[in-house]
C-alpha cells in the first residue's frame, strides 16, 4: 500500500486547500448574508444589477473572472495597487488571492442558498418580535438568523466546497507555485501532465472525496440540527 | 390609563376613518370581518403607518402626523396578542414568555414569569418547543409573552378566531383572569357577539371602517339600530346580577338582577358574587298575563320601550326591565295580535340564559355557556 502514502508536497497541497477554501467562506460569509439580506427584502435602484454582478461568476468561463481578477486585484490593478500601497495586503501570486478567487466563484452559491432562506422566514414573526421591544438589529439577530440558518450552514458549505474544487480562476490569478498557491486541483492537474503522475492524481483524487463526503455530511448533520432547533422536523 | 385614537387611513379602496376614546379596563373593537379593526389595531402597534391621525395612550403620543412624530413598534411598548400565536419557532416556551422581558426598562417592568406563568397555568408547558403545543396552549404562551414584556397596553386581535369551540372556552377564564387581576387595559378585537358582551367594558362598534357606537357593553347591546352591524342572529341583551343563593335541591342557582330574579343552572360561585348575564333575543318570548302552567322558571315583568322591523316577518322588541334593557324577538304577525306598543306592560318570558363571572376568586374554575331554563 505504498502508493497510498502522500508526499510532503501532497500534504502541504492538501494543508493549503483547506486554508484557502476556510478563509475563502469565513471572509464571504459576512458580505453573503449582508447581500443575501438585501436581494431577499430589499427594493433599490439597481438591485437586478446586484443579481447579476454576484451571478456573473457562476455564468462566466473561470479563466474569464480569474482575469478580470488579476486586471483588478493584480500588482497594477486599480483595487489591488490601493491595497498594497495603504494596507500592505497583496492577492497576486499569493494564497491570499487563491482565497480571494475561492470566494468570489463560491458566492453566488453562498447568496442563493441564504437568500432562499431568508424569503422563507415567516415576517409576522419579526413583527411580534418588534412589539416586544426588539429593535431591528435585535429582530436580526434574536429571530432571522436562528431561522436561516440552515441556509447559512448550506451556504457556507456550498462556498467551502467550491473553494477547495476551484481551478480556472485560481490559476489564471495566482498562478500553480508550490507551497504559496497550488490547490488540490492544481496539484491533481500538474500529476496528470507529468509521466509516472498517475498514481499522484489518484491519491489526491482520494483526499478530494473524502474531504468533499465529509463536507457534505457535516453540513447534513448541521442543517439538521439547526431545523429541529426552530421546530421544523 | 385613556386610550385616544383618531385616524384616517386608506389601504386600495378600503377607507378607515375612526375615532374613540376609551378609558375601559376591556375594550372591545367589535365588527364583522373587512371592517377595519386590524388594520386599526396595527396602527396603534405600529405595524402600519396611519396616512393621518393620531393615538395616544395616557399621555404618550405613540403617532401623531400632524407633527410629524411616529414612534416605532419596538419602541412604543403595546403587547400585541396575534389571531395565530406568533410564538418563536426556534425558542422554548419560557424562552418565548422572557423574550420581551429583556427589551423592557427595568423600572417600568411588572408581573414577574411566576404570576403570569401561574395565572395562565402554563408551568407544565416551559421546557417544550411551540412546534409541540396545542392551538388553545399556544395563545396562553402569546399572552403571556406580551404580558411579560410589561405593556402599557394590550392588544388582542381576535385571540379566539382559529381555536374550536372547547379551546375557546378553555381561554377565555384566562382573558377574564387578565382583565380582572392586571392594570393594563385592553383592547380586544372580535366579531363573536358573545365573546364581547362577556368579556367587554366598553364596546366600539366598527362598520366599514368607521366607529358606528361607542359605548358601554350593556347599552351598545341594547340597541335595536345596531342590530344589523352587532349579527341579528346572536343579538341579545347584557344584564348585570349578583348570585342571590343557590337551590341545592334541584342544582340551580338564584340570580337578582335589577328586573327581578332568575333561576339558571348551578354557577359555583359565593353569594354576592357580580355575574354577567347575556339574554339572546331570539331566546325570549312575550306574554300580555302573567302565563301559569308553563315550565320556564324565569318570567319578568317588563314595559315594551322600542319597536323595530327588520327585513321580513321578524320584528325586534326593547323592554325595560326594571332600569336595564332586555330584548325579545317576535314576529310581526304577533306584534298584531298583542298589540305590542312602546308603553305597553307584559311579561318576559326567558328561555336561556347565557352567564358569565364578572369578577373571579383567584383559582375559580370559569363561567359558562348558555343554560336552557
Amino acid at each position: 500500500m505504498d502508493w497510498l502514502t502522500l508526499s510532503p508536497d501532497e500534504v502541504t497541497a492538501i494543508k493549503l486547500s483547506l486554508k484557502v477554501a476556510l478563509w475563502a467562506m469565513l471572509a464571504s460569509l459576512p458580505l453573503g448574508i449582508a447581500v443575501a439580506y438585501l436581494l431577499a427584502r430589499c427594493d433599490f435602484w439597481g438591485k437586478s444589477l446586484l443579481n447579476v454582478l454576484v451571478h456573473l461568476p457562476l455564468i462566466l468561463p473561470p479563466v474569464v473572472t480569474g482575469y478580470i481578477l488579476l486586471l483588478v486585484f493584480g500588482r497594477r490593478g486599480a483595487v489591488g495597487e490601493f491595497l498594497d500601497q495603504y494596507f500592505g495586503i497583496v492577492f497576486a501570486f499569493r494564497w491570499t488571492g487563491a482565497a480571494l478567487a475561492g470566494a468570489v466563484m463560491g458566492f453566488p452559491l453562498m447568496v442563493r442558498a441564504m437568500r432562499l432562506s431568508i424569503e422563507a422566514v415567516d415576517r409576522r414573526l419579526e413583527q411580534a418580535a418588534g412589539t416586544l421591544g426588539a429593535n431591528p438589529a435585535m429582530v436580526f439577530l434574536t429571530v432571522t438568523l436562528p431561522l436561516i440558518l440552515p441556509g447559512v450552514i448550506a451556504g457556507m458549505i456550498l462556498s467551502f466546497a467550491k473553494a477547495m474544487g476551484e481551478f480556472g480562476a485560481t490559476i489564471t490569478f495566482v498562478s500553480n507555485i508550490p507551497g504559496e498557491t497550488q490547490t488540490l486541483p492544481t496539484a491533481i492537474y500538474v500529476f496528470t501532465q507529468v509521466p509516472g503522475g498517475d498514481s499522484g492524481a489518484l491519491r489526491l483524487t482520494l483526499v478530494s472525496v473524502a474531504i468533499s463526503i465529509a463536507a457534505l455530511l457535516a453540513s447534513e448533520f448541521l442543517a439538521r440540527r439547526a431545523a429541529s432547533r426552530i421546530g421544523l422536523s | 390609563m385613556s386610550l385616544s385614537v383618531d385616524l384616517r387611513h386608506s389601504q386600495g379602496s378600503f377607507t378607515l376613518d375612526a375615532r374613540f376614546e376609551s378609558a375601559g379596563t376591556l375594550t372591545a373593537l367589535f365588527g364583522r370581518s373587512g371592517s377595519g379593526k386590524t388594520t386599526l389595531v396595527n396602527i396603534v402597534a405600529g405595524l402600519i403607518r396611519p396616512n393621518r391621525g393620531r393615538v395616544v395612550i395616557g399621555d404618550q403620543v405613540l403617532v401623531d402626523t400632524e407633527r410629524g412624530l411616529f414612534l416605532p413598534a419596538h419602541r412604543r411598548r403595546v403587547g400585541y396578542v396575534f389571531q395565530e400565536g406568533r410564538l418563536f419557532p426556534h425558542l422554548t416556551v419560557q424562552q418565548n414568555l422572557l423574550y420581551g422581558r429583556w427589551f423592557a426598562p427595568r423600572a417600568g417592568r411588572h408581573g414577574s414569569l411566576e404570576s403570569v406563568v401561574d395565572l395562565l397555568g402554563i408551568a407544565a408547558l416551559l421546557e417544550r418547543r411551540p412546534a409541540l403545543l396545542s392551538g388553545g396552549e399556544k395563545q396562553r404562551v402569546a399572552i403571556g409573552r406580551a404580558l411579560l414584556a410589561s405593556p402599557r397596553l394590550l392588544l388582542m386581535d381576535e385571540p379566539l378566531a382559529a381555536l374550536d369551540e372547547g379551546r375557546k372556552a378553555e381561554i377565555l377564564p384566562y382573558i377574564e383572569r387578565l382583565r380582572d387581576e392586571t392594570r393594563i387595559p385592553i383592547l380586544y378585537v372580535s366579531h363573536a357577539v358573545g365573546e364581547v358582551a362577556r368579556l367587554a367594558q366598553t364596546v366600539v362598534l366598527l362598520n366599514e371602517g368607521k366607529v358606528a357606537a361607542a359605548g358601554e357593553t350593556a347599552e351598545i347591546m341594547g340597541r335595536l339600530d345596531l342590530f344589523p352591524m352587532t349579527g341579528r342572529a346572536e343579538a341579545g341583551a347584557v344584564l348585570e346580577s349578583r348570585i342571590e343563593g343557590q337551590e341545592e335541591a334541584y342544582g340551580l342557582t338564584v340570580l337578582r338582577a335589577a328586573g327581578g330574579v332568575l333561576r339558571v343552572p348551578r354557577i359555583d360561585l359565593a353569594v354576592g358574587t357580580p355575574v354577567r348575564i347575556r339574554i339572546r333575543a331570539r331566546d325570549v318570548m312575550l306574554a300580555l298575563e302573567k302565563p301559569v302552567g308553563i315550565s320556564a322558571l324565569n318570567i319578568l315583568p317588563a314595559t315594551v320601550t322600542e319597536l323595530r322591523s327588520g327585513d321580513g316577518p321578524i320584528v325586534d322588541v326593547r323592554l325595560d326591565c326594571g332600569g336595564d334593557a332586555l330584548l325579545a324577538r317576535v314576529t310581526r304577525r304577533s306584534v298584531e295580535v298583542l298589540g305590542l306598543r312602546p308603553g305597553l306592560a307584559l311579561y318576559a318570558v326567558v328561555k336561556s340564559v347565557a352567564f358569565d363571572r364578572r369578577s373571579v376568586a383567584p383559582g375559580g374554575e370559569g363561567g359558562g355557556d348558555a343554560g336552557d331554563v
